[in-house]
């Protein structure tokens, strides 16, 4: 699978450079606070919101456990209606199959809906190597599509970008995708979407085939359901005569009914609407009305991997409403890029991994260590979906693979070190004592007095200078609470107490 | 009612003080503490890094130290959430079937210090006297892994003298996340540096949150920025008394 963005670095050398970019630090704060706040609000008047994640998390559970059963159902639902269906093992086998439909109906170019699974499979791309224009119509796609740029975001995949950026992208590249921008085009939001919505219009009065995903796709009844804002999804999925869906097989909910908790669940968690604008289904083909030729291509690509780990199945759940993405501290600062993906995020840093494995690639493997486990992801997510506690597996699966390496890491020499001394308390104190001599040697000559008259230490030289390049450190105490006590069973004044 | 004290590695070797705050402060509420020496780490920072297998002697020196006392009182959010939440995992994972058994059976019983003086000594005035303007950082694993809620807060506000002004983006990460802040040093002195500046846009003297290294990695950028704030656990200000002034 096309797991990553092809070339990126790891994601410590990719957050650096990320971090570095005042202007993107500067757009991601302003636009994540701004739907974050949205979002508490309406998740705020939701009088049990807890009932309905674990309600939500419950539909999807049942989905995965007996995954085989939903998806033959769906199979037999989406056949019965007209549809074609397919089966894809990877990303290469779904797109040979996009393909070949294009060109069984001589067509060069194809609309889209925007679609999370087109993206990691790399549709876009493949198509143009077949000679196919595959024209994004969601209007931060397009943005992202036009600028020659990758997605930064699973909603907002533009969000690293301003309003003043978006205007040069349009003057500058529109022309050479199809109908030009306005020569009066300012930055103004209303005056950007008008120029989008003539640019689009032209696309979908032309196209003769559109490709979508699925947020959903109901296995009892054979529907696959799109939810959008714009309203372009809509346009895609009823003015070309041929539409392909590509389905990840998580998507599948067992029934109609079940949709309930899950309709309410990410329009306010992913948009902070309290509904979202546009919902559409489809169940194979209606003679005379929308696309009379449909296609469903069910897709794995490493799902079936992640669906085997016990702990990461979880993961499976996932709505791509986004949410973790907007509280998430490390995500907020170093933008989506940096996760090397189109799955970036806390998400992406669990979901990735689990497609692809851990062990294979090391862009991969640094994916779970992303995180300072604060939990606010797991706190946002609307399935319940506990990321902290998925990341720590993953994390022990990477080091696990690396377990019979030749020459072991320092990281794992280190952790081994601590392992044996922290398995007894005396060793421990021996350790204690030697950095109570330090302690005593720097309170006289080294560092300087910080607030409260503790020693702080500047600069320190090895592994320790990871720390001390940005921040102090307190010198260690002259005595450690373990030889206080000894000495003084406790109790003494603190005055008496050697720090 | 047995009460240990767990004082955590970081605080036993980097912040005596704490520990020492502890002891008193227990002590004038009439609660004798005991510290077991022969308890090490919680074992976090392996498990945390990936290194499962590494932890398990952690694990077993715990459950050792701690058992047969009623109650494990613990100066960190972070370690006691690691006792309650990640004993069972390493337990598991060393197909130790006893040792999961004696995780069972102690890791219920380990309390932040907020939680066992609210929760089991049911006070929130601990009678202590702390004349400063003071802000509050609830770090993550006291405030998602924990749930202690409010209950720093009611203690700090209970403290007289002690001035409480309200941090800003109080709830996120101050970046330090273990090996994080050494594995990804960028990101974590990012999120630290915007910690440490609402912190002084609060106009507070000393930063109080319930975990050292946390406190460690905020106080170290407040340091280098030479801003004159003091950070100080938790636990300091509710054994500060006017008798020491």
């Amino acid at each position: 699978m096309t797991g990553t963005f092809v070339g990126m670095p790891a994601f410590p050398e990719a957050a650096r450079a990320a971090l570095a970019d005042t202007q993107l630090r500067h757009n991601l704060a302003h636009a994540t606070a701004t739907i974050r706040g949205k979002r508490a609000a309406v998740v705020g008047e939701v009088e049990d919101w807890e009932s309905l994640r674990l309600a939500g998390a419950a539909v999807k559970d049942r989905a995965l456990r007996d995954l085989d059963q939903q998806l033959v159902t769906l199979e037999e639902q989406l056949t019965a209606r007209g549809a074609t269906v397919h089966w894809a093992r990877d990303a290469a086998e779904a797109n040979a199959i996009v393909a070949d439909v294009a060109r069984a109906h001589a067509v060069e170019e194809v609309v889209k809906v925007k679609s999370m699974v087109t993206q990691e499979i790399g549709l876009n791309e493949a198509l143009e190597a077949e000679g196919i224009a595959a024209w994004e119509t969601d209007l931060a796609e397009l943005i992202v599509q036009l600028g020659e740029d990758l997605p930064s975001h699973i909603l907002v995949p533009a969000i690293h970008r301003n309003r003043a950026e978006i205007r040069d992208i349009f003057r500058r590249r529109m022309a050479t995708a199809g109908r030009p921008a306005p020569a009066d085009l300012t930055d103004e939001p209303a005056v950007l979407a008008a120029a989008a919505r003539e640019h689009l219009r032209e696309k979908f009065l032309r196209a003769k085939m559109a490709v979508s995903g699925a947020n959903f796709a109901v296995a009892d009844t054979g529907t696959l359901v799109v939810v959008e804002s714009e309203g372009n999804g809509r346009m895609c999925l009823t003015l070309p005569e041929v539409l392909v869906s590509v389905v990840g097989i998580e998507k599948v909910v067992p029934t109609w009914a079940e949709l309930d908790p899950l309709l309410r669940l990410l329009p306010r968690s992913s948009t902070g609407e309290r509904m979202n604008p546009y919902t559409s289904t489809w169940s194979g083909v209606t003679p005379g009305d929308g696309p009379q030729e449909v296609h469903v291509v069910l897709l794995d690509n490493g799902r079936s991997r992640a669906l085997a780990d016990d702990v990461g199945r979880q993961a499976l759940r996932c709505i791509r409403c986004s949410a973790c993405l907007n509280v998430c501290p490390v995500y907020e600062r170093t933008g989506g890029h940096a996760y090397g993906s189109v799955y970036p995020g806390p998400i992406g840093a669990i979901l990735n991994p689990l497609l692809k494995g851990t062990g294979v690639d090391e862009q991969t493997d640094a994916l779970p260590y992303a995180s300072s486990l604060c939990g606010a992801c797991f706190e946002a997510c609307p399935v319940r979906i506990d990321i902290p506690e998925v990341l720590v597996e993953l994390r022990s699966q990477v080091v696990d693979s690396h377990r019979e390496d030749r020459v072991p890491k320092p990281e794992t020499a280190a952790m081994r070190g601590a392992g044996w001394m922290f398995g007894d308390a005396a060793r421990w104190a021996r350790l204690g004592r030697v950095s109570g001599l330090v302690g005593r040697v720097l309170g006289r000559v080294g560092g300087r007095a910080g607030p409260g008259g503790r020693r702080t230490l500047s600069r320190l030289p090895g592994p320790a200078a990871a720390w001390t390049d940005a921040r102090d450190l307190p010198a260690p105490p002259r005595e450690s609470f373990r030889a206080w006590w000894r000495r003084t069973d406790g109790r003494l004044d603190e005055e008496d107490q050697g720090r | 009612m047995r009460v240990a004290l767990m004082v955590t590695c970081v605080n036993d070797a980097m912040f005596p003080g704490t520990g020492a705050a502890v002891v008193r402060l227990l002590r004038r509420l009439g609660v004798e503490v005991d510290f077991p020496e022969a308890q090490t780490c919680c074992g976090q920072p392996m498990v945390n890094t990936g290194y499962l297998d590494e932890a398990v002697p952690a694990v077993r020196s715990f459950v050792s130290a701690f058992e047969g006392y009623d109650a494990i009182v613990t100066p960190s959010g972070s370690c006691a959430g690691s006792a309650r939440h990640q004993h069972g995992l390493v337990a598991r994972r060393s197909g130790d079937a006893a040792l999961g058994m004696a995780v069972a059976e102690v890791s219920p019983r380990t309390y932040e210090l907020s939680e066992f003086l609210v929760d089991v000594l049911g006070v929130t005035d601990v009678g202590a006297y702390f004349p400063h303007r003071v802000t509050y950082h609830p770090t993550c694993h006291s405030l998602r892994m924990l749930g202690v809620g409010d209950r720093p807060q009611r203690l700090l506000s209970a403290v007289r003298g002690l001035q409480l002004t309200e941090l800003p983006a109080a709830d996120q990460c101050c970046g330090f996340g273990g090996t994080f802040a050494l594995k990804n040093t960028d990101t974590s002195v990012a999120m630290g540096a915007d910690k440490a500046r609402h912190v002084a846009q609060t106009g507070a003297e000393v930063l109080v949150a319930g975990d050292n290294s946390c406190l460690m990695h905020v106080g170290g950028l407040l340091s280098r920025q030479r801003s004159g704030i003091r950070v100080m656990h938790l636990a300091e200000v509710l054994a500060a008394t006017e008798d020491e002034r």
